[in-house]
């Protein structure tokens, strides 16, 4: 634990920021913009995790497995929603939302 | 000491996580969530957990930044501005994400977490011998899960980017 910070100052940041994630998420228009806000959004629980691992439960060591476990499928959809983007831009040249359509069935 | 480092760490969190959603040039805004990703690494390095701390910097700032930068350049044009929501639609969110926030906040503060003091400081071989420890508590079946998903991701990745029959079919309707 950090000296003089408690689990509430910490938890008050993620939740910030879980909160900046969702307003991009909903507010942008864009792909990669979306997949920027995601990004925030993982972080903020991945923090959570550690978090409450270090103030709780100090002497087990199970959130740092399930961030690390989150890190992992993070990049995984990262690099498929890259690829899906390339390709939607091959098709259609563009990545606006309002322009995506063909996969909507 | 700690404290002022941790206080600087949220500030430039919180201020970059903004700037990242909310700047209308892609490219600076890839770079202002290589920011708040640094900064995330620089709170695990205080509440000591390094593993962590080098697991973000180099997945998250060294991996999935560079992907994301990738991609920004292979589809934009840097200099173009991007598209901006309608103000109301801005205002009512940013509403509702208080809303959502003040709710957080009202459960937390009402709720008594137990802290323990004792600080342990934690090894990499710990929690290497967890992930793969068979025994009750052990994880070796996630793990495996994960590295099946990531060759999957990986496969999924090169055969949907190559994408050359979807085109082909594009252009013959066309």
């Amino acid at each position: 634990m950090i000296q003089g910070i408690t689990i509430y100052e910490l938890l008050t940041v993620t939740s910030i920021l879980f909160f900046i994630g969702v307003y991009g998420f909903i507010t942008r228009k864009n792909l990669i913009s979306i997949l920027i806000s995601v990004e925030l959004i993982l972080n903020a629980s991945v923090i959570n995790f550690v978090i409450i691992n270090k103030y709780l439960y100090p002497d087990v060591l199970q959130g740092v497995v399930f961030s690390i476990f989150i890190i992992a499928v993070a990049a995984a959809e990262t690099a498929l929603a890259v690829s899906i983007i390339i390709n939607l831009y091959r098709q259609i040249s563009s990545v606006e939302v309002k322009d995506i359509e063909t996969m909507k069935y | 000491m700690e404290r002022i480092i941790f206080y600087f760490l949220a500030f430039l969190i919180i201020i970059f996580a903004i700037a990242s959603v909310s700047s209308r040039k892609m490219l600076r805004s890839v770079i202002y969530l290589l920011f708040v990703l640094c900064s995330i690494a620089g709170v695990y390095f205080i509440i000591d957990y390094n593993f962590l701390a080098a697991i973000q910097l180099t997945i998250y700032a060294g991996g999935i930044i560079v992907l994301i930068i990738f991609s920004v350049l292979l589809v934009h044009q840097i200099e173009m501005q991007l598209e901006i929501a309608k103000l109301s639609k801005k205002i009512i969110t940013g509403l509702a994400c208080l809303l959502g926030l003040a709710v957080f906040l009202v459960t937390l503060y009402f709720n008594e977490f137990t802290v323990m003091n004792t600080s342990t400081s934690t090894e990499v071989s710990e929690i290497g011998a967890l992930l793969l420890s068979y025994e009750a508590g052990g994880f070796i079946l996630p793990f495996e899960v994960v590295s099946v998903l990531l060759l999957a991701a990986m496969i999924g990745a090169i055969v949907i980017a190559k994408g050359t029959k979807l085109s082909e079919s594009n252009k013959k309707t066309v």
